[in-house]
């Protein structure tokens, strides 16, 4: 394998109901960094069903080009056509990088058609960069220079690994949302657009949809807010949330929770934060009865301030939150939200 | 039905996890378990076993010590473990070891192959639909529900925002979150039985149609380039205030000192 063919950093253009999920731009911006320090260009690679319209927005926020793999086989994701899409760009295109958002399509996606390229997939990095493998010159092994460089945490968050793909290509890597910076949209931006389209013939590994259940929850992602009030167990049942939802009223926030509450059946999915549930990095993140198990930390550490309230004193929450209070929730929240009011009311 | 699950044998760090007096991470101190996803997935499949007389089959790739969690597997019903063990497997990545498991499956008969969707140490996901991609069946991931329908599964597979009713004519790998179940308890007699129960085991020559060049550290594609314990963000202050009033007026304080409010 001629591995200085593959030239392009690649972008994988998540699209859910035909609309671009936030992680596509978030990865170009990335892409962009990295182009530019290998010389080369950023290719979005955009699969669905009636999605040729979404390409200009893909050049506004940095993509130089954009393969459009249109077919109505792609309509709604499943694992096999994407999968073959994807594989068949990147044998056609050659890529060098290929990122992929590390979210419930990206993290099927990226293993499989990185298995079927036969190349290397790093998962859930936070840090992506280019640079030397190994790190530091090391007698009697070659110095690679212009390699990806992923980082990711490992161990629910204990842990960080800085990984390359020296001898195979494409670098692939899945890459955590929240955590890039989508750049500032360049209004009237056009990219240079190319259809392919492989061919999608059904086989043993195409599933069918039977049903699409959307989750009809709140329509804010947690991911955006600027506060977030976060419950835990100790929240004590799905009723008693409502003096948390107060408080992220009266602050202009939104209401997020621990995986427990989530297992418990108290809140959906979509509001939970930390290692299986999402990253968010707020302004001020309050932790309500909130124990801290390190799955958890590993989603909110990087919030700028954390405030946490605990009856238990020796909860690991406190190890993280730069204001901790040991304290009863249910007393303390209630007067939160009313000396806000009456602060913020003047 | 011939149901194969894969579990990992993984540092316990639900428990409280242990650290070293520099901050580092203290393994040795640190319990195993059976990966909580893995254990789910075991889960789900003795549920096939309770309904459809489903045999159960446990295969772990690890240390030989990993035979622990063979033995557990099969006190909560399994009918047989495999031990995937051997020296030139180690420092596998996710390719690498998702190669060893298909290679050790081919000797398998199955019609569902479950795992978990990911393991607390590593955390990648990548390992099952990579298993599938070997063995060329379809996966369905992230499952929170399983039925059989005939000759196909069908799957509830689980979105940030909603899920998919997913129906697939087996085999099929399915990779299990852990919110599919609540994993039954080993029973007393089957601890009994684990006991003496016996462990295939099988090491490289014992793995069907795979290359050595795509095993172990020398056949995994991605290469560590440097790994440290993270250094956490330092607790900061904590009080404990005698009243309500007094916690209140702190946070307050503290809103307005950092121009929150």
């Amino acid at each position: 394998m001629g591995l200085e063919e593959y030239k392009g950093v690649y972008v994988f253009a998540q699209q859910v109901d035909n609309e671009i999920s936030k992680i596509a731009f978030e990865l170009l911006g990335k892409a962009k960094d990295l182009a530019s320090d290998l010389n080369t260009d950023v290719t979005a690679v955009l699969l669905g069903s009636g999605i040729k319209g979404l390409a200009d927005q893909l050049a506004e926020y940095g993509a130089d080009k954009v393969i459009v793999v249109d077919d109505p086989e792609l309509k709604d994701y499943r694992t096999e056509p994407y999968a073959h899409g994807l594989s068949e760009v990147i044998k056609k295109y050659k890529p060098e990088i290929v990122l992929v958002g590390a979210t419930a399509i990206g993290r099927d996606l990226g293993p499989r058609v990185s298995a079927r390229v036969a190349t290397g997939l790093t998962a859930d990095c936070t840090v992506l960069e280019i640079g030397d493998f190994p790190l530091n010159p090391i007698p009697n092994q070659e110095q690679k220079h212009n390699q990806l460089l992923m980082t990711r945490p490992a161990f629910g968050g204990n842990t960080i690994a800085t990984i390359a793909c020296p001898d195979n290509r494409p670098q692939m890597a899945t890459v955590r949302a929240g955590v890039m910076q989508a750049i500032e949209p360049i209004k009237g931006a056009k990219a240079n657009v190319e259809e392919f389209n492989p061919g999608f013939t059904p086989d043993n590994k195409y599933v069918e949809i039977v049903d699409i259940v959307k989750s009809v929850t709140n329509t804010v992602d947690i991911m955006d807010a600027k506060i977030l009030v976060s419950g835990g167990r100790g929240v004590g049942s799905p009723e008693n949330f409502a003096i948390l939802e107060d408080l992220a009223k009266v602050l202009g926030g939104e209401v997020s929770c621990s995986r427990a509450v989530v297992d418990s059946g108290w809140k959906p999915k979509d509001l939970q934060v930390g290692q299986t549930g999402k990253t968010v990095r707020p302004n001020v993140y309050f932790a309500i009865g909130i124990s801290g198990a390190i799955q958890h930390v590993a989603g909110m550490e990087e919030s700028d301030i954390i405030v946490a309230i605990n009856k238990d004193e020796d909860a690991p929450i406190f190890d993280v939150a730069d204001y901790g209070i040991v304290g009863d929730l249910n007393k303390i929240v209630p007067q939160l939200t009313a000396a806000l009011k009456a602060e913020l009311g003047k | 039905m011939k149901v194969v699950v894969c579990v990992k044998q993984v540092p316990d760090t639900k428990g409280g996890v242990k650290f070293n007096p520099d901050g580092t991470l203290d393994r040795g101190a640190m319990l195993t378990i059976m990966n909580p996803d893995d254990k789910a997935g075991l889960e789900a499949a003795l549920r096939l076993k309770d309904e459809y007389d489903a045999e159960v089959t446990v295969v772990t790739m690890g240390l030989p010590k990993a035979e622990e969690v063979l033995r557990e597997a099969m006190a909560m019903g399994a009918d047989k473990g495999i031990l995937v063990t051997d020296r030139v497997l180690g420092g596998a990545d996710t390719w690498a070891t998702s190669t060893t498991l298909a290679g050790a499956i081919r000797n398998l008969e199955y019609d569902i192959i479950i795992t978990g969707r990911q393991a607390i140490d590593g955390d990648t996901a990548q390992v099952g639909p990579q298993i599938s991609e070997h063995l060329d069946i379809p996966v369905i991931s992230y499952a929170q529900d399983i039925k059989i329908e005939g000759d196909s599964v069908v799957v509830q597979r689980q979105y940030e925002d909603r899920y998919h009713v997913v129906k697939a004519k087996m085999p099929v790998l399915i990779t299990a979150l852990a919110e599919l179940n609540e994993p039954r308890y080993m029973t007393p007699g089957g601890i009994f039985d684990a006991y003496d129960a016996e462990i295939t085991t099988w090491g490289r020559a014992d793995l069907k149609d795979v290359d050595d060049a795509n095993l172990g550290l020398k056949g995994s594609p991605t290469k560590i380039a440097k790994a440290s314990d993270k250094v956490r963000k330092g607790a900061g202050e904590k009080v404990a205030p005698d009243s309500p009033d007094e916690a209140v007026s702190y946070i307050m304080d503290k809103l307005k000192a950092k121009h929150v409010i």
